[in-house]
């Protein structure tokens, strides 16, 4: 016998929300995404044809030296064919770094959000040590390292620790209180906890964390590939400025862009997978 | 039987204080309250009278500053499975999905997994959400969220339920037919009940008892019997000679509170 009537209507934000959204909403958020790079392109081809600047190539100038950076054919010479050198070194140290910081950090967080004691001996210094700019710690980390790519990887791997380290601090310490009282009244207390409610409670925070760490790698990495690294887009963004070529220099920077951008959809994507719970963890 | 039967919950002289900015503050003073197994009991007064903070000691969640909070003669020292509370807010855990977080007490116990299927399955057709089972509490409406919070505890064979204002945030079309619910649930399990509100026709319409508590320190001021046959009719005359009366006794304090 069930004892309550068994509703019928759907309460707001259920499958209608989940539904894909139909293709003309799709095509128009595309549309509108694609005005503002589509004006700047259309501005950047102006001001250059129109020669108010000869400092910089063309679109079409950039993008023929695009295809030739990745495929080679056009110019042939010694950058022609390598942007995928370039490019793989840089996920290297973006992706082992952020892995290394992923691994220190997240336990890091786990433990001082959730051990007083580990919270009044490690909290104070990273405060401390948070303001310092990633981009402080180059010449350090040059000295410490060695110029080359060791240093890069130091540097990644500070630029993606705090953000991940503060974000899971910060979800494992917001955890609602009741939620724990809810737990033990169930029957799950002290370290059962630990997985039951703390992690899960604190995924969202973490994965912000997480997003923001891969994020500020990326931005790192052509600070760090600017001195004494052969290879990497960094490296190439810097060769591009002293060979005065700055075709180049733009090239490098698109293709930062894009692997960023695709890294962090990435990242967004798994989110939204684990976060299908939380309404209001949608990327 | 020549002996009178433990009460399952009984509360003496439980006092409790908490410190708030420096001062002292008697949330509840010598509480004397005996619940027999089975009785649904209702606790009313002004906010701050301290019915949560009663409500939380019985539950484990506080201890008592003196006295002694005991179940089945035992005293009440942590929370436990067979103390169940329904929170005002839900409190349900909103990244698993009503079927889990009907599972969340039986697993943690370490019952067989095909077993919690079992209870899992008969408590989400006990509250009819059944077409929700897969749904995240944020997909839920209120009422939906607390019929999951109340299938919660009692797929965890909780003995006693505390219900803290549990449909103080529904409508009134919803609040009266979860109302009706419980007491089905009610009557047909030895569930024993206390129950938390501010409105004193619900108090009347679910209790064995309604008990009244007055504010500043916090008190039991009365503990009434409700005699009317069930189920219950708020329009009738009986009803409403009771609805005078408890509003009388709840109303009287308020000029000594003032003073
Ligand atoms: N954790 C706490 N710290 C300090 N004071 C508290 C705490 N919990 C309750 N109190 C105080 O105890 C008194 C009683 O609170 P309680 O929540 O039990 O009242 P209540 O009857 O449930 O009120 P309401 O109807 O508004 O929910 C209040 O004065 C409150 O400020
Ligand atoms: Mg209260």
């Amino acid at each position: 016998m069930a004892l309550a009537e068994t509703s019928t209507s759907l309460p707001a934000g259920g499958a209608a929300a989940t539904a894909p959204s139909p293709w003309p909403e799709r095509l128009k958020s595309l549309g509108l995404a694609l005005v503002v790079p589509g004006l700047l392109l259309v501005f950047w081809h102006i001001a250059t044809t129109r020669r108010w600047t000869r400092l910089i190539p063309t679109p079409y100038e950039t993008a023929e030296y695009m295809v030739d950076f990745v495929a080679g054919g056009i110019y042939n010479d010694a950058f022609s064919a390598t942007a995928h050198i370039h490019l793989l070194a840089s996920m290297s140290r973006v992706f082992g770094g952020f892995g290394l910081a992923v691994l220190a950090a997240l336990p890091l967080g786990l433990l001082i959000g959730r051990i007083p004691l580990a919270r009044q001996t490690l909290d104070p210094f990273f405060q401390l040590m948070r303001p310092i700019p990633v981009t402080a710690w180059l010449p350090l980390s040059m000295i410490l390292f060695g110029l080359g790519p060791r240093s890069a990887f130091a540097l990644v791997f500070l630029g993606a620790f705090f953000p991940i380290l503060l974000n899971t601090i910060f979800g494992v310490k917001n955890v609602d209180p009741k939620l724990f009282e809810a737990a033990s009244m169930l029957g799950c207390k002290g370290n059962a906890q630990f997985f039951r409610v703390v992690l899960p409670a604190a995924l969202p925070s973490i994965f912000t964390g997480l997003r923001l760490g891969l994020g500020l790698a990326w931005f790192v990495i052509v600070v760090g590939e600017m001195t004494g690294v052969p290879q990497g887009l960094g490296a190439v963004i810097m060769d591009g400025r002293t060979l005065s070529r700055t075709e180049l220099v733009i090239c490098g920077m698109i293709i930062i862009g894009i692997a960023g951008f695709i890294s962090d959809r990435i990242v967004v994507a798994i989110g939204n997978r684990l976060l299908r719970w939380s309404p209001n963890h949608h990327g | 039987m020549a002996e009178p039967t433990l009460p399952i919950i009984d509360i003496r002289n439980v006092s409790k204080s908490f410190q708030l900015q420096g001062q002292k503050i008697d949330a509840l003073k010598d509480a004397n309250l005996s619940i027999r197994q089975g009785e649904f009991i209702t606790l009313i007064g002004a906010s701050g009278c301290g019915k949560s903070t009663l409500l939380r000691i019985i539950a484990g969640f506080e201890k008592p500053t003196s006295g002694e909070a005991l179940m089945w003669g035992k005293p009440i020292t942590e929370p436990e499975p067979q103390r169940g509370m329904v929170f005002q807010d839900y409190a349900l855990f909103p990244w698993l999905s009503v079927r889990d977080n009907i599972a969340f007490g039986p697993t943690s116990r370490g019952v067989p997994k095909a077993q919690a299927r079992e209870i899992v399955e008969r408590f989400v057709e006990m509250v009819g959400l059944q077409r929700f089972a897969d749904a995240y509490p944020h997909q839920l409406s209120g009422g939906m969220r607390q019929r999951v919070a109340i299938a919660r505890v009692l797929a965890n064979e909780a003995e006693v339920v505390l219900m803290d204002e549990p449909f103080g945030a529904l409508d009134a079309m919803t609040r009266e037919r979860l109302q009706e619910e419980l007491l089905e649930i009610w009557a047909r399990t030895k569930l024993t009940v206390v129950f938390v509100t501010h409105a004193i026709e619900e108090a009347i319409f679910l209790a064995d008892r309604v008990v009244v508590m007055t504010p500043g320190p916090g008190r039991i001021e009365s503990d009434n019997p409700m005699l009317l046959s069930r189920p219950r009719d708020i329009a009738s005359p009986e009803f409403n000679a009771i609805r005078r009366e408890m509003s009388g006794k709840l109303h009287s304090h308020h000029g000594k509170k003032a003073a």
